[in-house]
């Protein structure tokens, strides 16, 4: 009772804060909170003129087919795969640019070229598709024109699955090092002088000095950076796959991603179905990582436990 | 005290010249790709391919996007009007929430940032989303459904929260409650002015968002008319039948006429150009934001 009134008086004291907070606690609502009960969709009968509880029920029949399909190990391995794939270089990348962008003593320089590798995270992924499409057509593509003046034969790279998964990196690098890289950067700004004067009173080299010094002490960055990577491991970056992929499925096999494949079982294939339970296998599974990596953090350093 | 500069230091400086260097190349050689094909004329890119310098100088990709200006200039008009409106009403309700957020006087305060974080962890998924949009709102074919789904995220919010921390004193708002203000009228007359560095750049943030988005196009969008510019730049990428059409308005003949190559990257150009030409000036705003970000978030 105490507590009941604790909150009357809050919402009274405080009646202008809670109203302020009102359309955003609306909007979280209505756009994350609602879709939530949508979750159910996975176990009707999908049917476009009923509402979601007058549809049939039919328990995990929807799971069934898509385990049947055989296609839920492949686009959860590639999913979680191409994450720590991107994670692992991503972070060696950054810090790595950061480290050596740091050590350049022209201002201009280092202004217009820190510039420069950080404009490719402005532009959008259609762009990027606009350049895949510049860089690997069959007939006017540059890789082919530059094969073609090396002696070589063009390559049909649309037809070869397992190139994709370099150049999904690559592309991933080029698109997205660049925010980590500013965030490092910062960082190591942060860092004392004195710690590299010390050392190079002891003796150690650039390169020591780098690895010894500036590494470690990038290691709180790069927690809070993996932290928030790992939580999303189960969400990959679809605009980068559907728009370097696009409906071509001969790359499938090796590019597909859980949300590639929802998206297009909801929009192209329109197989209701598989969309609702591979959504949901996937919302549940990312859920479940989270809390299991949240768990043991919490158990080796609490301070870093994301909740 | 002044330390002589030994050899290791020289050789790391010239190796971090050398790989940012060849960085920076790496990340403007597609933009160049693209400007050289967008400069280039139809024919030489049919025979001799994409090239990084034109062979055959002509603006003819740009010709045929401005004989027939009216869908590029719609296109452009709804990207335009969505950025405006979406990143002004997302300003306005996340300023209030982060506000809110960090008054130490306001009790349930980390209730609510919970509620808010809890949505990147735990969502419905796509398919419930789409039906939310479509068949619950009733967003779809409107200008609703290109603003609605970006206007606030955890991030943002989380991240004007640490801005207004670090921009607003608590003792300046503790004397404008004696004083007698109201919450609102601190809120509009004191934080909002002090917050400013801060509004800049989750504006930014936002407005980049909605200018690059095309999937709210591609999920709830079937009126043509009513594409994002990017979405509309997707289309001629992707679709050949868009050509032909193009090329009946253009009063081009269908087989040879249309430049389509050239015209593809030219539109690509111009849906990028205002990013590229505005990236000086908003890139310094990101970089602050992204520091205070990763400090406090």
């Amino acid at each position: 009772m105490l507590k009941k009134k604790g909150i009357l008086r809050e919402l009274y004291t405080n009646k202008i804060l809670f109203f302020m907070l009102l359309p955003t606690m609306l909007y979280f609502f209505i756009n994350n909170y609602l879709p939530m009960v949508g979750i159910y969709y996975a176990f009707v009968e999908f049917d476009f003129n009923k509402s979601l509880f007058h549809m049939n029920f039919v328990g995990l029949k929807n799971f069934e087919f898509l385990w049947k399909s055989g296609k839920l190990v492949e686009l959860t391995l590639n999913t979680i795969g191409y994450n720590v794939v991107f994670i692992l270089l991503g972070n060696v990348l950054s810090i790595t640019v950061a480290i050596l962008i740091s050590e350049i003593k022209g201002k201009v320089f280092k202004k217009v070229t820190q510039s420069i590798l950080f404009l490719p995270y402005f532009v959008s992924f259609v762009i990027l598709s606009v350049i895949v499409f510049n860089l690997f057509n069959y007939e006017q593509g540059v890789l082919n024109s530059v094969l073609q003046q090396l002696g070589f034969d063009p390559v049909d790279v649309y037809s070869k699955p397992k190139l994709w998964i370099f150049f999904i990196i690559i592309f991933y690098l080029w698109k997205n090092f660049g925010y980590s890289m500013v965030i490092y950067l910062a960082a190591i700004t942060g860092i004392g002088e004195d710690y590299y004067e010390a050392a190079k009173i002891d003796g150690a080299n650039a390169f020591q000095r780098a690895w010894h010094i500036t590494v470690p002490m990038l290691k709180n960055t790069f927690v809070i950076l993996l932290l928030f990577a790992l939580g999303s491991i189960m969400k990959g970056q679809f605009d980068l796959f559907y728009q370097m992929v696009g409906n071509n499925g001969l790359l499938y096999s090796t590019t597909d991603i859980l949300d590639t494949y929802v998206y297009r079982s909801l929009r192209v294939t329109f197989d209701m179905g598989m969309a609702t339970a591979a959504g949901v296998y996937q919302s549940l599974f990312g859920f479940t990582l989270i809390m299991v990596v949240n768990a043991i953090i919490r158990k080796i350093n609490k301070d870093y436990a994301l909740f | 005290m002044k330390i002589k500069e030994d050899s290791s230091t020289k050789w790391f400086r010239l190796i971090a010249y050398i790989v940012v260097l060849a960085g920076s190349i790496m990340c403007l050689l597609p933009f160049l790709l693209i400007l050289s094909a967008s400069l280039s004329s139809n024919a030489s890119i049919m025979t001799d391919g994409y090239r990084l310098i034109p062979k055959e100088f002509s603006l003819e990709g740009y010709k045929v996007i401005f004989q027939i200006p009216d869908e590029v200039l719609r296109a452009y008009g709804v990207t335009a009007f969505v950025t405006v409106v979406g990143t002004l009403i997302g300003l306005l309700f996340m300023t209030m929430a982060g506000y809110v957020l960090q008054r130490k006087d306001f009790k349930y305060r980390n209730f609510f940032a919970f509620v808010i974080y809890f949505t990147t962890l735990f969502g419905g998924g796509l398919v419930p989303y789409y039906m939310l949009i479509n068949n619950y709102l009733k967003f779809s074919n409107s200008m609703y459904a290109l603003i609605w789904p970006g206007l606030m995220t955890p991030f943002l919010i989380i991240l004007m929260r640490s801005f207004i921390t670090s921009a607003v004193p608590d003792e300046v708002v503790e004397s404008s409650k004696i004083d007698g203000a109201n919450d609102f009228v601190i809120y509009y007359r004191i934080v909002l002015p002090l917050a400013v560095p801060g509004l800049a750049t989750i504006g930014l943030f936002l407005a980049l968002h909605y200018w690059n988005d095309w999937f709210s196009s591609a999920m709830y969008i079937s009126d043509a008319s009513k594409y994002q510019l990017q979405f509309y730049l997707y289309n001629i990428i992707n679709t050949s039948n868009f050509l032909n059409s193009i090329g009946a308005g253009a009063g081009v003949t269908l087989s040879e006429g249309v430049p389509s190559e050239t015209m593809k990257m030219s539109m690509a150009i111009v849906v990028t150009g205002p990013i590229l030409l505005l990236y000086p000036f908003i890139q310094r705003y990101f970089v602050k934001g992204l520091t205070v970000g990763a400090v406090k978030g």
